[in-house]
């Protein structure tokens, strides 16, 4: 083992590759890890705290991260990774803009020998092989725990309006079918109004006020697939007269910090956590990849329900 | 003084067919929507879905005004919606995080519109930057800078003036109308009770005509942008306000789009020379009419743009008199 090392750190002096060997998990120390990430942007504070996670984690292991931020485009991040490939990385963390389109350079990293590993958003791929695996939550099942929790909470009857995320996006879709699936267990609970609020804190609130208008303030609860639009929502109901909380129930999903000092405050009634901390689960399965295992397609990472009965407590450990 | 009396009936001439639409949309509303104009008062401040159109289409309007200002002279402004960004990011880091009394916060972010609207404005009038490419910089380049601001985070406040610009009301109107319809007075004053309206039309018309003549061309086009930039971030202080907190990634966006949009409905002719401040105001409250009735109805949406384009390009066709000479021919026996 130990020439090998020898003729490894040689080899690596001399500038020739010798990269199988430095990668295997066992030969720690003699070369640092070297991962691609190719992020889409910083568009969110969801996103800045998954960046920062990643980051972090990279640090913790003396990886080194080669880091780029492709500012939504599909382009940059193609090209990203094709310097990735021609840099020899061992690993390339991929969060995708977009699911089309991957094909190509996904094959070129599989011929290159770099695995790819998915975070957050999935790919449409046909031959699954082409990627390591994926690390995201499970939208679907974050529609159906925020379902399960309002039916709970409004005793099995009521009228819902939701907020929809940005038509045709992943979380949007999925959010939406989840809560769905979860509400036809509850025939007393309707789905009166449904509207698309971007995704945003000004259009949730918009929409919210226009749902005020329509249903003349017969509402009993509100469904927002992300926190923004749930704050704005709440000020849309406050500036009608309403106590949102109490004559109007909100829940909504991602659990970011103002969701947590809103459910303080007694506005928001809950959040369901979309957890955006996936260094370390990211690093573990690129880890596991070099060392040649099979990963399960999809690993699910465990979101959690948190309502105002713990907000306070839980406030203080938040970190994005 | 005859002349700038005539010039303004003709602008008012040509908001015609985006104030018909305007009656169109309320005719149809007042049919199918029931409770559309009801109002009511909640602590005082007037309620009901025609003052959200009129509230929610306070931040079109202003950057209608500044955009018809720029087509006219010949030129447009894409940045608008990034100097939004800028403006509510302005505003809210200082009042938020650098404790800095409100007003000076308002005035500082006017500033930074404003001079934003100069540097496109030296760009274009200036340099000779093709407008479309000059504003283009501040577009792609502003939304970072409000972004580098905020530090990527929504910078949330809280504090009673900048509150005041969208929740405050006076005799129950809302602030955002009061602003805009201030905002439409002052501008159709300054061009139409001033030769200024003239000068900016025969810019946009005929560059060399109107440098001949007398006019100072650059310093009339440079003046469009730097309105337009002031009226931008009055908009996106309005933006701000609304939520209680500067939105770097989503204040404003595409909001350019419909700015141009309401103009060009309003009778505001892209190659420039002409514009109607009137009929800009209606067409964004056309626009943001068009999206409160929708939400009224609850139109899936999916299907929320096709709509909306389908509305937007009925109103231009009608605009055209192409097509309505082409009518007039067809319907003669």
């Amino acid at each position: 083992m130990r020439r090998l090392i020898v003729a490894c750190a040689a080899a690596a002096l001399l500038g020739s590759g010798c990269k199988e060997q430095a990668a295997a998990p066992d030969s720690g120390g003699t070369k640092r890890l070297v991962v691609g990430f190719s992020q889409i942007g910083a568009e969110s504070a969801w996103r800045t705290a998954e960046t920062e996670s990643i980051r972090a984690e990279a640090e913790a292991r003396g990886v080194d991260l080669k880091f780029s931020d492709a500012q939504q485009k599909q382009e940059n991040q193609i090209r990203a990774l094709r310097t990735f490939i021609s840099q020899k990385v061992d690993a390339i963390i991929l969060a995708p803009v977009v699911e089309t389109g991957w094909e190509p350079v996904l094959r070129e990293a599989k011929r290159a020998g770099i695995p790819v590993v998915l975070v957050d958003r999935g790919v449409e791929v046909e031959d699954d092989s082409l990627y390591a695996t994926l690390i995201a939550s499970d939208f679907v099942e974050e529609g159906r725990m925020a379902a399960r929790w309002l039916a709970e909470r409004l005793g099995g009857t009521g009228r819902i309006v939701e907020l929809q995320g940005t038509p045709g996006s992943a979380p949007a879709i999925d959010r939406k079918r989840g809560f769905e699936e979860a509400l036809a267990d509850f025939p007393g609970m309707t789905i009166v109004r449904s509207q698309s609020g971007d995704f945003t804190r000004a259009k949730g609130k918009e929409v919210m006020e226009a749902f005020l208008k329509a249903e003349r303030e017969k509402i009993d609860a509100v469904y927002a697939h992300n926190d923004d639009m749930a704050l704005g929502a709440i000020q849309a109901i406050e500036e009608a007269g309403l106590k949102p909380g109490t004559d109007v129930i909100l829940v909504s999903i991602d659990g970011v910090r103002a969701a947590f000092e809103a459910m303080v405050e007694g506005k928001l009634n809950c959040t369901v956590e979309c957890n955006p901390l996936l260094g370390p689960a990211a690093f573990d399965a690129v880890e596991r990849a070099i060392a040649g295992e099979t990963l399960p397609k999809w690993i699910k990472v465990e979101d959690r329900v948190f309502d105002q009965s713990v907000a306070a407590e839980v406030i203080g450990t938040r970190k994005y | 003084m005859r002349d700038a009396a005539r010039a303004s009936l003709r602008a008012f001439g040509r908001a015609a067919p985006a104030a018909a639409a305007v009656g169109l949309l309320l005719a149809f509303n007042a049919a199918f929507t029931p409770g559309f104009f009801d109002l009511t008062t909640v602590e005082g401040r007037l309620a009901g879905s025609t003052v959200d159109v009129l509230n929610r289409g306070a931040v079109v309007v202003l950057l209608a005004l500044g955009m018809a200002i720029v087509i006219a002279t010949g030129g447009v402004d894409l940045s608008v919606g990034a100097v939004m960004a800028i403006a509510g990011a302005t505003a809210a880091t200082l009042a938020a995080r650098h404790g800095v009394n409100a007003w000076s916060a308002i005035a500082a972010a006017v500033a930074v519109g404003a001079a934003a609207g100069s540097f496109n404005g030296a760009l274009v009038a200036g340099a000779g930057v093709q407008p479309i490419v000059a504003t283009l910089v501040l577009m792609v380049a502003g939304r970072g800078a409000a972004q580098l601001l905020t530090g990527g985070q929504i910078v949330t406040f809280n504090d009673p003036v900048l509150n005041f610009l969208d929740a405050g009301f006076i005799a129950g109107a809302p602030m955002p109308v009061l602003i805009a319809a201030a905002a439409l007075a002052l501008s159709l004053l300054l061009t139409r009770g001033t030769a200024l309206g003239l000068f900016i039309e025969a810019a946009g018309d005929n560059e060399r005509a109107a440098r001949l003549a007398g006019v100072r061309v650059r310093a009339v086009k440079a003046a469009a942008y730097v309105l337009c930039g002031a009226a931008a971030a009055v908009a996106g202080l309005l933006a701000a306000s609304d939520i209680r907190a500067a939105d770097a990634n989503n204040a404003g966006l595409y909001l350019e789009l419909d700015a141009i949009l309401a103009a060009v409905l309003g009778g505001t002719a892209l190659r420039g020379g002409r514009f109607s401040l009137f009929g800009a105001a209606l067409g964004a409250l056309f626009i943001q009419g068009l999206t409160t009735t929708l939400y009224l109805h609850d139109v899936s949406p999916n299907a929320t743009l096709v709509v909306k384009a389908a509305a937007v390009l009925a109103v231009c066709l009608a605009a055209s008199e192409r097509v309505r000479a082409w009518i007039k021919h067809r319907s003669r026996p």
